[in-house]
């Protein structure tokens, strides 16, 4: 059937990037079709991606594949918070019982090649005790329990068990850092969105983030050729919360811990912002993954660092603060001869 | 410094009776008149002023006799009562205003002078190089490393700020500095004392100005968990004692800062001074054999005299989490000038590198290799420490000249 090119599914194209993902594989080289499964309809264009109106959680995803003579699977239907599912509960059949599913209508496909699974680097936690950066080999300090993190390792744990009954499939796992662009939505975005930015008092994450873009690509990549395996998929270096706070020019608020935790799930009550109960820990401690096995093995380099993609990111928004750059600059406006230095400080 | 806090004593001026409250006692609301109500209470006031016998006052009386102020706020209050009381509110003049009579000229000199002061003669480069330092602060756009090291800020103020301690006040001798590699991963391995980890904090000051380079403290988890602290240990390139970090630091070509005693030797009775408590599980030793960076001993004297511990709360430390609560002869008793710690005379002396290049590759696996170097690295400074003491001629005052 397939000439040579493969046929790939794709899971959660009802979402803008599971839907712009597969447009943007559709219309790559090597690639004959693209079949998107979701459970509700997408919203914005398909192009050549053909939808197939099925939910994961039952056996009809078997039949998909079997009869489209499927050989790639691309599994990134993992949701990260309850508020676009309906409730936690819905959120980890759909994640969970999901994945479950997939794997088992994945195992009975004879000709099934490759699987990639868009996982994330919230299964390392955040606490404490954490190293500076997770290779791909350690576990996370303290096991989740609850919530997105505990769905996505436990989503890992059922793809290691595929992985072992199924040899002959290439498993690839992409541990991804927060992804960041213009239309992104997620807890982190729209954290960043806020008018006012509640932080932790007393503690300034480390954050890693990937642009969309490089998503993307690397996901197109992985289909075509990449080893098996799992890695850290992340920009190059890390910048601090107050940082990007800063680089947004948007007003902060430090609160005790406990505070940002209660006003994160009032919010998210309140559907104003999608606030998960794991990011306290990130915002608390934050998290370095190490993406050496990215750069060598994968040979994936990405072309926003962690820096410019929350540059990128920040475009879109329009700053609500920043009085102290003003203070700053009119400043330096009255000591005539400072402006052409300040002008000449670089970005790190 | 500019920020040092007035304690007012007495009113200020301000009508009141110097007790902190805002509220201005009845003798002041009655001479500020105006208002009928207060009016009403002025008869009374003047005659109980000395007894206080009024429904209000009995609750209010006890204050006034704890702050000094006591005798000078009831002369002054009995006495302009008498003068002042028939006539109107105070007038208020125009010269009152402190900023009226000084013209744009003369701010702009007074600001130019003031620049001269403070950056000296180039002033205005300098000025300028402050304020592009300021807007890349408040920009953000500034690069941290992995770990979360922000090396402006830790040379501009932590630093800066550090400096002065180990000079004027621990005045800070350095014996052996250039057994530091000026390039490259090295494990500096440091006796750990001094009840707060000053020591860590001098190390990293003088170990920058010995060498240029930076130290990379490796801190207790304890020291990640608390708030304000976490966020300045990662701004001053400090990262979690745990054999990844160890270990990526000292491949990434680091020099980096251990005390493998720990909570142990920092929190040990000013009985047991200078006396090496055990060197955790000798994870830094086997961080160095898997990177073949030499071992530095570093051995400081002087730092655990600075708070003498001589008790401890150890179920009120429980209860906060946290290794233990100290009590020196001046904590808590004191309050915060407590935590001023004590001039003594430090002594740093780094000892010759010990070389782990030569092990083979297994080497950090066997752990009877890994314990005999920790002992081998443990001996070194306890000894040092010994013959640092005997050359010490007191713990406050350094050696006389000769």
């Amino acid at each position: 059937m397939s000439a040579n090119g493969l046929v790939v599914l794709v899971t959660g194209v009802s979402r803008d990037l599971g839907r712009r993902y597969a447009r943007a594989l559709a219309a790559s080289d090597g690639v004959d079709r693209v079949i998107g499964v979701d459970s509700v309809p997408p919203r914005g264009d398909m192009g050549d991606v053909s939808f197939v109106r099925a939910d994961i959680r039952n056996p009809v995803i078997a039949k998909v594949i079997a009869k489209e003579d499927v050989d790639t699977v691309v599994h990134m239907s993992v949701i990260a918070t309850p508020g676009s599912a309906g409730g936690r509960h819905t959120m980890k059949e759909l994640n969970v019982i999901g994945t479950m599913q997939l794997l088992a209508a994945a195992q009975r496909a004879p000709g099934l090649q490759r699987l990639i699974v868009k996982s994330t680097s919230t299964v390392y936690g955040a606490s404490s005790r954490d190293p500076a950066m997770f290779t791909e080999d350690m576990e996370p300090r303290r096991a989740p329990r609850s919530g997105y993190a505990k769905d996505a390792a436990e989503i890992e744990s059922y793809v290691r068990g595929f992985a072992r009954r199924r040899p002959d499939v290439r498993v690839t796992m992409l541990r991804c850092a927060n992804v960041m662009g213009a239309h992104v939505q997620s807890p982190l975005t729209s954290y960043f969105r806020l008018p006012v930015i509640p932080t932790v008092l007393g503690f300034d994450p480390r954050l890693q983030f990937l642009h969309e873009d490089d998503l993307f690509d690397v996901m197109t990549r992985a289909v075509h050729d990449a080893p098996g395996g799992t890695f850290n998929i992340a920009g190059d270096g890390v910048i601090m919360l107050s940082q990007a706070i800063r680089r947004l020019q948007r007003p902060t608020v430090k609160l005790p811990g406990f505070a940002v935790g209660s006003l994160g799930s009032t919010l998210r009550q309140a559907r104003l912002a999608d606030f998960s109960p794991e990011q306290l820990g990130l915002l608390t401690y934050g998290r370095g993954i190490d993406t050496t096995r990215m750069h060598a093995s994968l040979g994936f380099r990405p072309r926003f660092t962690s820096a410019e993609a929350f540059e990128d990111f920040g475009r879109s928004l329009t700053p609500t603060g920043g009085y102290a750059v003003r203070l700053v600059d009119r400043a330096a406006e009255l000591i005539g001869s400072a402006a052409p230095e300040v002008t000449g400080a670089g970005r790190g | 410094m500019g920020d040092a806090e007035i304690i007012p004593i007495g009113t200020r001026g301000r009508p009141g009776r110097g007790s902190g409250t805002a509220r201005p006692s009845s003798a002041a609301r009655g001479l500020a008149g105006g208002k009928p109500k207060p009016a009403a209470r002025v008869s009374p006031v003047p005659d109980p002023a000395d007894a206080p016998a009024a429904p209000p006052k009995p609750r209010k009386a006890p204050p006034p006799r704890k702050v000094r102020p006591t005798e000078p706020h009831t002369e002054p209050h009995t006495e302009p009562l008498s003068e002042r009381a028939p006539g109107p509110a105070p007038a208020t003049t125009a010269e009152r205003e402190p900023l009226g009579g000084i013209t744009p000229g003369e701010w702009l000199g007074a600001f130019q002078f003031a620049a001269k002061e403070v950056f000296g003669e180039d002033w205005e480069p300098q000025l300028a190089r402050f304020l592009a330092f300021l807007r890349r602060r408040v920009t953000g756009a500034y690069a941290v490393d992995e770990y979360g090291f922000d090396a402006e800020v830790t040379d501009r103020f932590l630093m800066t700020a550090l400096r002065p301690i180990a000079e004027k006040w621990f005045r800070i001798e350095v014996i052996g500095a250039d057994n530091i590699p000026a390039a490259g991963g090295a494990l500096i391995v440091s006796n750990h004392s001094g009840t707060l980890p000053m020591d860590a904090l001098m190390t990293l000051v003088t170990v920058h100005d010995a060498t240029g380079r930076h130290l990379r403290p490796l801190g207790a988890d304890l020291v990640f968990r608390m708030p304000v602290v976490s966020s300045m240990a990662r701004k001053g390139g400090a990262t979690l004692a745990c054999n990844e970090d160890a270990e990526r630091m000292l491949a990434g070509g680091e020099l980096v800062g251990v005390w493998p005693e720990g909570f142990k030797g920092i929190g040990k009775p000013y009985a047991e001074r200078y006396k090496l408590q055990r060197f955790g599980r000798g994870g830094f030793v086997s961080a160095a054999l898997r990177t073949q960076v030499p071992i530095i001993p570093l051995s400081v004297v002087g730092a655990e005299e600075i708070y003498p511990l001589v008790g401890n709360v150890p179920s009120l430390a429980r209860l906060l989490g946290i290794p233990y609560i100290p009590i020196t002869p001046f904590f808590p008793w004191l309050g915060p000038l407590g935590l001023v710690p004590l001039p003594s005379k430090w002594l740093l002396e780094f000892g010759e590198p010990i070389r782990t290049d030569a092990y083979d590759d297994g080497a950090a696996d066997d752990p009877m290799l890994v314990f005999d170097v920790t002992d081998q690295v443990r001996e070194t400074i306890q000894q040092s420490l010994y013959s640092l003491l005997m050359k010490r001629h007191s713990v406050f005052r350094g050696n006389p000249p000769e």
